[in-house]
């Protein structure tokens, strides 16, 4: 049998989301962000909202998400996505309105934009990916860089005394009462994938519902910048990130999750 | 029938932000320009026109919502004093960068740091030679009277909108915080039409996705991006310089000054001329664009030229670089919330001039 043979409409069971772009990814091998672009842009597809959808890209390894997303999308300024995205909700609340935005953009340099804007309780939506260290920029440390973690602006490891403690945004955001929805979630498998994007259903749903303040993390892996290899940098997240960052709901429905480590 | 009110000029640029039809105001607390944001919540535009307004958590916070509101097309403008408009310095060049037409005020105080709340002009460089980082130009406009604060909302979106490209009218304490005659204008309608062809909006079937973005890695690229820039700003050089002369066409002597101190100087003249000294004025209102063109063909015709402001003297620079070097140039000027009176102008002219 021919190659040509299997080719067939008959025989799709998957296709690409129209809602991705052509272009090649510019992410390395194993980087989880591909993934969490494309679960997003299929619930859109989905929900049908292109037409819809703003979206904000930030700073960071993500800065060129606009490449791979076929959605009108805006660039920000470093850490400064939930403060656009506020001045394009509030002009066009009907829209759908996200930002994609990592570690270092959301925790560090844009963290009095992220807690007011989910403090007012903005209609927006919020894909948080956490891995832990600055990637795009060569793996220096994030404000969410684990204790003993070495990277090359904490070669020794973070010393909690000297460089602080690696902050859990999402926890902290789930204090707030404008915020509606908060979890945390991984890619890095099948079951995993598939429970992320239902989590991304809920917080776009959620926004249509004009809800509120709906964010969902993503915690996933640097390998570059973690410096080991593609599968062995999933490993070392089970064994290291989840301990800190457990996987889960912690806000539903406007309200904590109460067994929430 | 004329619509007459008496205002104080961050009042009339509040008003004027709503008559204007601006679609959103984002702001953060400073004095000397507080009243823009509380007048605007208190007349609550939200039920006169629609217009959004709402209260940031910084000024950088601020400038990034008006970056995301204008991207998406919208008219949409901020406001703050000095150390805010320095805060604000990061999303004005990307502001620029992706050519995105929206509106900030400066009501001027005096610096550096925290300095006063008192009137300066000393953020003249900040405003005309770049201010935040890349080669950039902003439209800097500069309203010598509360009737101008009004005005100039209408002519800073219009201007915005025509060449993509943020506007700064420069204030200061002076002109936000006095009290003046002002006619205002009926209503503009709100969501009048633009070019939406770049506008992100979200994308329909029938057109490709747009991006709003200041960031191309490929430095060929990069630099065609720049020499656009390049062109658009040569021209608004071309076609959008404003001024205004004063009694220039037998002068001896030039003032030039903007804003507060373009009212100082006028009477400065007035004073100068019952003397029998022949003193003139020149108030550039565009500061960038300058008046270079202007001032190099009154200069040939001119004994000196005294470039007044409230600054250590950041404007003369351009006025000795429009005139050349065939002609005396000097500054005088107070800072630190200091406001020169009439007579001090005319007494330093005179001892700067006349009594060698």
């Amino acid at each position: 049998m021919d190659i040509k043979d299997i080719i067939k409409p008959e025989n799709l069971v998957y296709q690409k989301t129209k809602l991705m772009t052509d272009k090649t990814l510019s992410y390395c091998p194993g980087c989880g962000h591909g993934t969490a672009h494309r679960i997003l842009m299929e619930v859109l597809e989905e929900m049908d909202l292109q037409s819809e959808t703003i979206g904000v890209a930030p700073v960071g390894c993500s800065v060129l998400a606009y490449d791979f997303m076929n959605v009108d999308m805006l660039g920000a300024a470093h850490g400064r996505a939930p403060a656009v995205a506020t001045g394009i909700k509030r002009c066009w609340p009907e829209k759908f309105v996200f930002t994609y935005q990592g570690d270092g953009d959301l925790a560090a340099i844009g963290t009095a934009e992220t807690i007011h804007a989910a403090n007012r309780g903005e209609n927006i939506t919020i894909i948080f990916i956490n891995n832990g260290i600055y990637g795009m920029t060569g793996g220096q440390m994030a404000p969410t860089t684990l204790e003993g973690m070495k990277t090359s602006t904490s070669p020794y490891g973070r010393d909690l005394h000297s460089m602080g403690n690696p902050l859990k945004m999402s926890e902290i955001l789930a204090q707030l009462p404008g915020v509606y929805y908060v979890t945390r979630q991984s890619v890095h498998s099948p079951r995993n994938v598939r429970r992320a994007k239902k989590a991304i259903r809920i917080a776009v749903e959620a926004q249509r519902e004009n809800k509120g303040f709906c964010l969902v993390e993503i915690v996933s892996n640097c390998n570059s910048g973690w410096k080991l290899e593609p599968v062995r940098a999933n490993e070392w997240m089970e064994e290291n990130m989840f301990p800190y960052y457990p996987l889960g709901d912690i806000k539903v429905d406007g309200k904590l999750v109460v067994n929430q480590k | 029938m004329k619509e007459l009110r008496l205002m104080k000029g961050n009042e009339a640029v509040a008003e004027g932000a709503i008559r204007a039809g601006a679609d959103a105001y984002f702001g953060y607390p400073i004095t000397p320009q507080s009243e823009v944001m509380e007048y605007l919540m208190a007349e609550q535009p939200e039920k006169r026109t629609g217009m959004v307004v709402l209260q940031a958590e910084s000024e950088v916070a601020s400038i990034n919502m008006v970056y995301g509101a204008a991207g998406t097309g919208k008219r949409v403008m901020t406001s703050s004093s000095s150390p805010g408009i320095s805060l604000m310095q990061e999303g004005i060049s990307y502001c620029a960068g992706a050519e995105l037409p929206c509106l900030i005020l400066n009501v001027v105080r005096g610096g550096p740091g925290l300095g006063t709340i008192q009137p300066s002009q000393a953020d003249y460089f900040q405003s005309v030679k770049g201010g935040g980082h890349g080669d950039y130009r902003l439209l800097v406009l500069a309203p010598a009277s509360v009737q101008e604060m009004f005005d100039f909302v209408f002519t800073g979106f219009d201007l915005a909108f025509k060449y993509r490209n943020p506007v700064l009218i420069l204030s200061d304490g002076l002109i936000g915080q006095m009290m003046e005659k002002v006619e205002l204008c009926e209503q503009r309608p709100r969501n009048t039409t633009f070019d939406q062809s770049w506008m992100t909006t979200g994308k329909t079937p029938d057109r490709e996705r747009n991006i709003i973005t200041s960031l191309d890695l490929e430095a060929s690229r990069q630099e065609r991006h720049n020499l656009h820039l390049q062109e658009k700003y040569r021209k608004i050089e071309e076609n959008e310089v404003k001024y205004e002369e004063f009694m220039t066409e037998d002068a001896d002597y030039l003032f030039v000054a903007y804003g507060s101190s373009a009212r100082i100087c006028q009477k400065a003249m007035q004073l100068g001329r019952a003397k029998g000294i022949k003193l003139g004025l020149l108030r550039p209102i565009t500061l960038w664009p300058y008046p270079k063109k202007p001032l190099a063909e009154i200069a040939p015709r001119l004994k000196g030229i005294l470039s007044v402001e409230q600054s250590s003297g950041q404007m003369v620079e351009d006025v000795k670089l429009s005139v050349g070097c065939g002609i005396k140039v000097e500054h005088y000027g107070r800072m630190g919330g200091m406001i020169p009176s009439p007579e001090e102008v005319l007494e330093n002219f005179e001892k700067l001039f006349i009594r060698k």
